[in-house]
């Protein structure tokens, strides 16, 4: 009788089976019963992988090379199908990522809540349903009642979340694999989700593997975290010794991001560049924006925060002439701008510049970076020729990319390198202002900070104005001289950020700033308490 | 009124409207043929005083438009007309055609569409192994023949060869049904193999790109048993294209079984047709073409209906 899961040495390939790209280069874990072992690292590191192979399972093109997985002393490597199906969902469950996309959008939830307890016989349908009400409950879901009558389409990111752990819980598992459940959540919906999970896996003693890329949250999930890179471990603590006392360089170098801060300079007061008055705009009938009186500082970074539906979005596309305001008008340089796009006169279209989220999708895969580069060169300097050329491989020089890659494709370039080109095309135009739409949102934190390093000297060597939007608050801690914070469309306060970080005046903005997970493992907690007792004092 | 209460008349009022325009277009057709109708049925040798006589009697003397409502009028009242050829009413004529059609139709259907979402979803859930390898490649060898190559290839082994059924698919009002349905084997396997493919192909295809759906997998890792998770999980989010796919066939089972029926010279809709074309008698030629168009645009209509009741999004609104 030894640990609930065991797993040595194992190795996951895919591809070719001559020359095969390795994913899992010799792992080791062990993991008692009731305990949480918190998986980390970068994207590509592995974690997913080695999550579903503790599970016997491996996603199709992916193979097992060796190694062995041990579940209660059965060997899950080399079981059959059918024996595996056995224990899946019943003694080992499953929380994915995305639970919009992970719950059969034709199928009510307590439907698929009870698949399991029925097929592995733990439960009849109405026992089943019974127990799904009380679970939803415990998992403090709206209505628990009725919820479970809804599809998933008819049910919030932070509620399906939740009824997703509900429903690994179906059959009591010994074990839970957690992969990344709370990456796609705003963090005031995130915090609910942490504490709902951590209360049922406490209570019925599960264990569990937490998949995160996040340190933060995985300190609160965790009572040992395992580091991994490429493959392989890096090291395993428990959670306290590994924060206090991380030994390897490469997990400080995870922990340092964090602290990352743009260097002081001087504060002077500095002119307005954009100013917003009684902006309200929107889709058809449905106003997104209502009524923001706003300005944005020249040379500086004002950054724009909420949660999703916030209409941060939004407001990006007015400034940039996508979507004309039904009211209200914004000044640049106390002119007026155009609203329209088509009726922007060169040089205003020049002056205002964009870099998107997904550098994937906003990059022409056809095009090579010498072209995505030419064409907004030529198009506003109209440099052409060896004048062209050279431009072009200014532009990488500034962004720190190598001139060689121009004669490459988006698909051979890393996540942190798009991101750089879409900088670079950005720059090309020459702009003052260039509104940043979650530039740093889909990568991991080392190639982020990277990106937010670069952009930091870029306003400081060519004096841009940058609004930055984004919905990670250690992010705009880092860069900004200005904070927005909207919600639903209103702005709720806009300041300095040492005193919007400092000295929050709204209830909102506290409440925001507090839901940001810290590297304390007794935050969530602490956070917890906090917020009932602002409820507490919101009813009274 | 719900989202798709308004969104299915919505799509049953365009289907209408389709309807009156294709009319219309067939009626134009007609008009824009060369020469005149009367002259070219009496022949060069009428008098013109015959020639008057009968372009009055066949209404010729009005404009298109008061023709065209009056046509139009009596297919509301179930008047299509009479037939210059034989003098009988069109509907008399449609009659036991389209009930002749009808069966054939309705005999392939019964036994292509089974077959091919079996078949379809066995495919997809033994993809990449011989059995699915084997089906897609029936299936193509069948959809690249032309129909009328399959239909002589069917009457030279399983009728000449081997005398198992007979060559000409003759039935009248006096045979019984298991005889109407042995007489029609030949031309009924003959549509089986041409549909069969299509819907198939289809099937698997979009079960395969269900299957790649994070809730599939899901499924996978809550020990759902793979026919479940093709049945209960895949198939109700793949019905849309199959749907669609599996009614275009069906309207091509009645409307594109012109070739078919006259290899095997069975008395349908599309011997019909072709029969009206080659004497011109245009009011069978337009009521045949309105039929066809009908279904056309019903099982159309149909399939679209049925994707949207199939969407939960429109189904369940927020």
């Amino acid at each position: 009788m030894g640990n609930l899961l065991t797993i040595r040495d194992l190795r996951l390939e895919a591809g070719d089976r001559r020359d095969p790209v390795v994913i899992l280069k010799g792992i080791n874990l062990d993991l008692d019963r009731g305990e949480v072992l918190g998986l980390v690292g970068e994207s590509g590191a592995g974690k997913s992988s080695a999550g579903l192979a503790a599970m016997g399972f491996a996603r199709d093109g992916v193979r097992f090379a060796g190694g062995s997985v041990t579940f209660d002393d059965t060997e899950l490597l080399g079981l059959s199908r059918g024996e595996l199906r056995k224990l899946h969902g019943k003694r080992i469950a499953y929380v994915a990522q995305s639970a919009a996309a992970s719950f059969n959008p034709s199928m009510k939830l307590i439907d698929q809540y009870s698949e399991a307890p029925r097929l592995h016989g733990v439960a009849s349908r109405a026992e089943a349903e019974k127990d799904a009400i009380a679970l939803y409950r415990q998992m403090q879901l709206p209505d628990p009642e009725e919820i479970g009558f809804r599809y998933p389409h008819q049910v919030s990111g932070g509620q399906l979340q939740r009824a997703m752990t509900a429903m690994a819980m179906a059959c009591r598992p010994d074990l839970i694999i957690f992969d990344e459940p709370t990456t796609a959540l705003d963090v005031t919906t995130q915090i609910e989700v942490l504490g709902a999970i951590r209360d049922i896996v406490d209570q019925y003693d599960t264990a569990a593997i937490y998949i995160t890329h996040d340190l933060a949250v995985v300190s609160q999930m965790a009572d040992r975290i395992c580091v991994m890179k490429d493959g392989e471990e890096v090291e395993t603590a428990t959670t306290r010794e590994m924060l206090d006392n991380p030994q390897q360089d490469y997990t400080r170098s995870l922990w340092a991001v964090r602290s990352f801060r743009r260097p002081a300079e001087e504060t002077k007061a500095s002119e307005t560049l954009i100013r917003g008055q009684g902006v309200t705009a929107g889709y058809g009938k449905a106003t997104v924006l209502h009524d923001l009186d706003f300005t944005i500082p020249r040379g500086r970074t004002t950054a724009v925060v909420g949660e999703s539906g916030s209409g941060k979005s939004t407001l990006a596309r007015v400034l940039a002439g996508l979507l004309p305001p039904e009211a209200g008008e914004i000044l640049w340089r106390d002119a007026p701008l155009e609203p329209r796009l088509e009726k922007r006169d060169a040089r205003t279209l020049r002056n205002i510049q964009m870099i998107y989220q997904s550098a994937d999708t906003s990059l022409n895969p056809r095009h090579t970076i010498r072209e995505t580069l030419s064409r907004p060169v030529t198009k506003f300097t109209g440099r052409r020729g060896r004048k062209l050329r050279a431009r072009v491989a200014e532009l990488m020089e500034l962004v720190d990319l190598d001139p060689a890659f121009l004669d490459r494709k988006p698909g051979e370039l890393s996540g942190g390198q798009k991101q750089r080109v879409g900088i670079a095309r950005a720059l090309a135009a020459e702009p003052e202002f260039i509104v940043c739409d979650e530039v740093t949102s889909a990568l991991d934190q080392l190639v982020a900070e990277g990106i937010l390093k670069l952009l930091v000297r870029l306003q400081h060597d060519l004096g841009l104005t940058f609004l930055f939007i984004t919905h990670d608050l250690a992010t705009v801690e880092a860069i900004a001289h200005k904070v927005i914070v909207l919600k639903n469309g209103r702005i709720v306060e806009q300041d300095d950020r040492d005193a919007i970080f400092g000295d929050p005046q709204e209830t909102y903005t506290k409440r925001l700033l507090e839901s940001v997970p810290q590297m304390d493992p007794d935050w969530l907690t602490a956070a917890r308490e906090r917020e009932r007792e602002l409820r507490r004092r919101e009813a009274s | 009124m719900s989202r798709l209460q308004k969104l299915v008349l919505g799509r049953l009022f365009l289907g209408i409207l389709t309807l009156f325009i294709v009319s219309a277009l067939m009626f134009i057709g007609i008009e824009l043929l060369p020469g005149d109708l009367a002259q070219q049925i009496l022949g060069q040798s009428a008098t013109p005083e015959t020639v008057a006589a009968f372009r009055a009697e066949l209404g010729l003397d009005q404009p298109p438009y008061v023709r065209y409502l009056d046509w139009l009028g009596g297919v509301f009242r179930g008047d299509f007309g009479t037939s210059l050829a034989s003098r009988r009413s069109v509907a008399d004529l449609l009659g036991t055609r389209l009930a002749n059609t009808m069966f054939l139709a309705v005999y392939a259907a019964v036994i292509a569409v089974p077959i091919a979402l079996t078949l379809g979803l066995l495919a997809a859930l033994w993809r990449n192994t011989a059995f699915d390898r084997g089906v897609n490649l029936g299936a193509l060898s069948a959809i690249s023949m032309p129909e009328f190559f399959v239909a002589y290839v069917l009457i030279l082994f399983l009728s000449i060869r081997f005398g198992l059924f007979p060559t000409l698919a003759r039935i009248d009002e006096a045979s019984s049904l298991g005889d109407a349905l042995y007489r029609t084997f030949l031309p009924a396997l003959t549509l089986i193999l041409v549909v069969v493919a299509h819907m198939m192909r289809m099937t698997r295809a979009a079960i395969i790109n269900v299957l790649a759906a994070p809730y599939i997998e899901m499924a996978r890792l809550k020990g759902v048993p793979r026919w479940r998770i093709i049945v209960r999980h895949a198939l109700p989010n793949a019905l849309a294209p199959i749907v669609n796919v599996v009614a275009l066939n069906l309207a091509y089972l009645i409307v594109g079984v012109v070739v078919v029926e006259v290899v095997f010279s069975y008395p349908g809709l599309g011997q019909l047709l072709v029969d009206a074309v080659s004497s011109r008698d245009f009011p069978v030629v337009q009521a045949v073409g309105l039929f066809f168009a009908a279904v056309y645009i019903t099982l159309n209509v149909l399939a679209d209906v049925i994707s949207m009741i199939s969407n939960p999004r429109l189904r369940h609104g927020r």
